[in-house]
C-alpha cells in the first residue's frame, strides 16, 4: 500500500489508507474490534449542483409516484394501466407492449442495456449514479431535507442533539421520523402500485379490502424506505452496496471523478482578509466541504471509496472561494491524467473516446438494435414444434413410418383466433390431428392462450421411398385464417434409414 | 502475534497484527456495530426459529416447533386441493362413455394429461415412457393390436389384463408346439419359414412350401388362414411389418417351440375406473388408436 506515492494518490483507497483528519473516528487503532458510528450533520450547500441535484430528485421521484397513474387504453376486460408489472396474469404491460412471461428476454435486454449504460456513464463520469440517481441517494437527500425542516440545518441540528432530552427535542424528533414514515409509507405504497391497478388499489386500500400480499409489500418497502434513507443512510453505501467496489473495475485515468486540486490549494490555512495569497495554498482550511457532505468525509484527502461523489463539496467550496477573492474549482470534476498533468482552471481537458467507452457504446449499439429488432419483428402468435424423442418414429402394420410432433400455438392477443396448419417436404403424407376428425381442421385458439396439439405425420410403405436418409427436413407453418399471417418452423421427418 | 499493537507505517493505522511472508500486513479494518448487532439479532433469532419450526433431529424424529409446520402438510394440503379442483372433470368422465369424453374438448383434453401421467407411473415399467414398448412388450404407438384396438378393447385388456389372472382377462395363449412334442424340430424350421414368408422376408422357399400345410393344420386356426391374426384370441398378424419378439428364422422357430404369454396385469384391481378411462384414451391418442370396432370386417382382417 504506497497510497503516499503521490502518483497513484487519486486511486481508490478506502478512507482509512490516506488518513481522515475531519473525522479522526474510531475506525482502525481503536483496537475494538467494531467501530462506533459517527452521527453526520450535513451542511445544506447552495450552488448549480445543488440546483441540479434538486432538479434530479424532483424528477426521478416525479417518474417513481405517478408513473403508475398513467392510463392507457387497452380495451373492454384488459388493464388500464400503462405501465403494468401484471404478474398475476404472467405478463409486463408497458404501453402497446404487452410482454409475457416467456419473453422475458426482453426485460433481461433491459437490464442489460442498464448495465452497460451504468459502465458507459462511470467510465466517462465516475461515480454519476452514486451521486445523482441512486434510489438510496435521492431518497437520504429527501429525508435529510425533511430533517432539516423540522431539526435545523447542521449548526442548529448539533446544538438540539448536545441538550437532553428536553421538550423541544423530543418533538422535533417525533416529527421527523413521522415525516420519515408518511414518505416511507408512500414509496412503499406507490411500489405495489407497478402490480396491480393503480386506482382500484388505492380504493382498496382505502376500504382496507386489498390482497395481503399488497399489505405485505407495502410493509416491507415502508420499512426498508425507512431504515435505509432515513436511519442508515451513508452506512448503505459503505458497507451494504457492492456497486462502489465493482465500479473501480470502470474507472480509469480518464474518469471524471471530484477532486480537491491540493497542488493549488495547499498549503493550507486560515486567511485573514487583506493577507497576501503569496507562498500559500488557497485552501482557506474553513471545512465548509466536509461540512455539506453526507458521506461526513474530507475530500482533501483524496479519492475515497466512502465518496458518492454528490458534488455537493464543489458548491461549498465554490461559495467560499467567492467569498475570499479566489477562482472556483479548489474542488471540481477532474481526471487522474489532469491532476497529473498539473493543468488547473475549470476546462481541463477530457478523454472521451476511449478503447473503454468504445466498446461500452458498442456493446449497448450491439444489443439495442437486436432489443429493437427482435421487438419490431415478434408477431402476435407464435408458433412451436416439438417433434416426439421417444419413439422417435414408429412402424406401421403394413410398414409405413409415421412420426408425432406437439404443436404449441400461442395467441397473444385478447381475442379468439382461428389457425390451419400446413406441412411442406413431404409428398403423400397422412396428417392426422388427435381430437380431430378431418386432416386439415380450424384450430381455435382462445384470447392469451396457449394451445398444443398433436399431430401424426404417416408414410405409407410406397411413399417412404422418398426418405433419402434417417432425416427429412419438413417446415410446418401455421397460418392465420383472418389475416393469412404466417409462422413456419422447420423440424424434421425421422426414419430409420436406407 | 506480538503483544503490543503495530501500526502500518505509511497510513498510521493499526494493523490485525498477521504478518505473511515476513512483511506482508492487515489493516484492522473494524466492522460498525450496528453489523455486530445485526448478528445478534440474527443468533436471537435463530433460537425463536428453532422453537417455532422443525429445527432439530433427534433420536426418534425431529423437533417438530410450536407451529407444528410442515412441509409434507402443506403438500398434502395442495395436493387435496389440486384434486378438489380436479372434481368436476372427474366427475364428468365417470358419468360418460369413452366415446362421449373423446367428444367433449375440455374432459378429453383432461383425460389426455391426467392419463399420461398414469402412463408414467403405472404403465412405462414395460411399454416404455413414450409408449414404444420393446421385444414382447407391444408397442403401443403403432397400429398393430394383439387384442383390438378401438376403444372399448383397449379399455377392457387395461381392465382384466392379459393372462392375469382376472377371470375376465384374456386368456389364450400360444402353444408349446416344439416342447410339448406336437411338431418335430424339422417342421419347426418349415412352418418358420413359411411364416416369414408371409411378411415376404427372406426364406428357403422350398422349406416354406413344406410349412404350408403344416401352418394349415397346426396354425391357422387361431392366426387364420392367410396369418392375418385374430384380435379376439390376440393371435398377432403374421403378415405384417410388426413383431413383437423379433422376426428372424431363430425368434420365430423359438417362439413355435416354446410358445408365447406375456403377462400384462389386471389395472382395475388396482386404480380407479376413472383412471384406466383416461389411460384407454391416452393410450388410443398415441396414434394407433381404431375409430370404431371393425364388426363388418372378418376377424383376422386388420384395417
Amino acid at each position: 500500500m504506497n497510497a503516499m506515492d503521490s502518483g497513484n494518490k487519486f486511486i481508490i483507497e478506502p478512507a482509512d489508507a490516506v488518513g481522515r483528519s475531519a473525522a479522526p473516528s474510531k475506525r482502525g487503532g481503536s483496537g475494538s474490534g467494531y467501530t462506533a458510528r459517527s452521527k453526520i450533520y450535513p451542511r445544506l450547500a447552495r450552488g448549480s449542483f445543488r440546483s441540479i441535484k434538486w432538479a434530479v430528485m424532483a424528477i426521478t421521484l416525479g417518474i417513481y409516484y405517478l408513473l403508475p397513474w398513467i392510463r392507457w387504453e387497452r380495451g373492454p376486460g384488459l388493464p388500464s394501466q400503462a405501465i403494468l408489472l401484471d404478474f398475476a396474469n404472467q405478463r409486463l404491460l408497458f404501453g402497446p407492449i404487452e410482454i409475457w412471461a416467456q419473453e422475458f428476454y426482453y426485460v433481461t435486454g433491459l437490464l442489460v442495456l442498464g448495465a452497460l449504460s451504468l459502465f458507459l456513464v462511470t467510465s466517462i463520469a465516475g461515480r454519476m449514479w452514486c451521486g445523482y440517481a441512486c434510489p438510496q441517494t435521492v431518497w437520504t437527500d429527501l429525508m435529510i431535507a425533511v430533517e432539516r425542516f423540522w431539526q435545523g440545518d447542521r449548526n442548529a441540528h448539533m446544538r438540539l442533539d448536545a441538550q437532553g432530552w428536553t421538550f423541544e427535542r423530543i418533538w422535533k424528533k417525533t416529527a421527523t421520523h413521522i415525516s420519515w414514515l408518511i414518505i416511507a409509507i408512500a414509496t412503499g405504497g406507490a411500489l405495489v402500485f407497478y402490480f396491480r391497478d393503480a386506482p382500484t388499489l388505492a380504493s382498496e386500500f382505502a376500504t382496507g379490502t386489498a390482497p395481503t400480499i399488497a399489505y405485505v409489500f407495502l410493509g416491507i418497502f415502508t420499512l426498508t424506505t425507512y431504515l435505509l434513507g432515513g436511519i442508515a443512510r451513508e452506512q448503505v453505501c459503505i458497507y451494504m452496496c457492492p456497486w462502489p467496489r465493482i465500479q473501480g473495475a470502470m474507472l480509469d485515468r480518464d474518469s471524471l471523478f471530484i477532486s480537491y486540486r491540493d497542488l493549488r490549494g495547499e498549503p493550507r490555512g486560515p486567511h485573514k482578509r487583506g493577507e497576501s495569497w503569496e507562498g500559500r495554498g488557497d485552501c482557506v482550511d474553513c471545512t465548509a466541504c466536509v461540512a455539506v457532505c453526507p458521506m461526513g468525509i474530507d475530500i482533501r484527502n483524496g479519492s475515497q471509496l466512502e465518496c458518492i461523489q454528490c458534488a455537493l463539496c464543489i458548491d461549498a467550496c465554490n461559495d467560499i472561494m467567492g467569498k475570499v477573492g479566489r477562482p472556483s474549482e479548489l474542488i471540481t470534476y477532474t481526471t487522474v491524467s489532469n491532476l497529473e498533468n498539473a493543468t488547473t482552471g475549470p476546462r481541463d481537458g477530457l478523454r472521451i473516446i476511449r478503447p473503454r467507452t468504445i466498446l461500452y457504446s458498442a456493446l449497448i449499439a450491439v444489443v439495442g438494435a437486436l432489443m429493437l429488432w427482435s421487438l419490431t419483428h415478434r408477431t402476435d402468435f407464435d408458433f412451436n414444434v416439438l417433434p416426439d424423442r421417444n419413439p422417435l418414429f414408429v412402424t406401421l402394420s403394413d410398414g409405413g413410418i409415421r412420426n408425432g410432433y406437439t404443436l404449441k400455438i400461442s395467441n397473444k392477443l385478447e381475442t379468439s383466433r382461428h389457425f390451419t396448419i400446413r406441412l411442406a417436404g413431404l409428398q403423400n403424407a397422412r396428417l392426422q390431428y388427435v381430437g380431430f376428425e378431418t386432416s386439415d381442421p380450424v384450430i381455435d385458439v382462445g384470447p392469451a392462450e396457449v394451445r398444443a396439439l398433436r399431430l401424426y405425420v404417416s408414410l405409407s410403405p410406397s411413399a417412404r421411398a422418398q426418405l433419402k436418409s434417417d432425416l427429412t427436413p419438413v417446415i410446418i407453418t401455421v397460418v392465420e385464417d383472418a389475416t393469412g399471417h404466417e409462422s413456419a418452423r422447420s423440424t424434421t421427418f425421422k426414419g430409420p434409414g436406407q | 502475534m506480538s503483544g503490543k499493537k503495530h501500526l502500518d507505517e505509511i497510513t498510521g493505522v493499526e494493523t490485525t497484527g498477521h504478518v505473511w511472508d515476513g512483511d506482508l500486513r492487515e489493516l484492522n479494518k473494524p466492522l460498525p456495530k450496528w453489523w455486530l448487532y445485526v448478528f445478534y439479532a440474527c443468533i436471537v433469532w435463530a433460537f425463536g426459529y428453532w422453537m417455532v419450526y422443525p429445527a432439530w433431529p433427534t433420536l426418534t424424529g425431529y423437533t417438530k416447533g410450536y407451529l407444528g409446520y410442515s412441509q409434507r402438510a402443506e403438500v398434502t394440503k395442495e395436493l387435496a386441493a389440486a384434486k378438489a379442483a380436479q372434481d368436476k372433470y372427474r366427475v364428468g368422465i365417470a358419468a360418460s362413455s369413452l366415446s362421449d369424453i373423446k367428444k367433449n374438448p375440455e374432459l378429453f383434453q383432461f383425460a389426455l394429461a391426467g392419463g399420461a401421467a398414469l402412463f408414467g407411473d403405472n404403465c412405462a415399467a414395460c411399454h416404455g415412457r413414450g409408449a414404444q414398448g420393446g421385444v414382447g412388450y407391444p408397442n403401443l404407438n403403432d397400429d398393430d393390436w394383439l387384442w383390438g384396438g378401438d376403444l372399448e378393447q383397449i379399455h377392457t385388456t387395461i381392465s382384466f389384463g392379459v393372462r392375469s389372472g382376472n377371470p375376465n382377462a384374456h386368456d389364450t395363449a400360444m402353444p408349446r408346439f416344439g416342447l410339448d412334442g406336437v411338431l418335430q424340430p424339422a417342421q419347426i424350421s418349415d412352418v418358420a419359414n413359411y411364416v416369414r414368408s408371409l411378411s415376404h422376408l427372406d426364406v428357403d422357399t422350398a422349406a416354406a412350401s413344406r410349412g404350408a400345410p403344416i401352418f394349415a393344420e397346426q396354425c391357422s386356426v387361431c392366426h387364420g388362414t392367410e396369418g392375418k391374426g385374430n384380435t379376439e384370441l390376440g393371435a398377432p398378424n403374421l403378415s405384417d411389418a410388426i413383431w413383437l419378439y423379433g422376426n428372424s428364422q431363430e425368434t420365430v422357430m423359438q417362439s413355435i417351440r416354446t410358445g408365447r404369454g406375456g403377462i400384462m396385469p389386471a389395472w382395475s384391481e388396482r386404480l380407479d375406473p376413472i383412471s384406466i378411462k383416461m389411460l384407454a384414451l391416452y393410450v388410443h391418442s398415441l396414434g394407433g388408436g381404431q375409430s370404431t370396432p371393425d364388426k363388418s370386417a372378418p376377424a383376422d382382417a386388420p384395417k
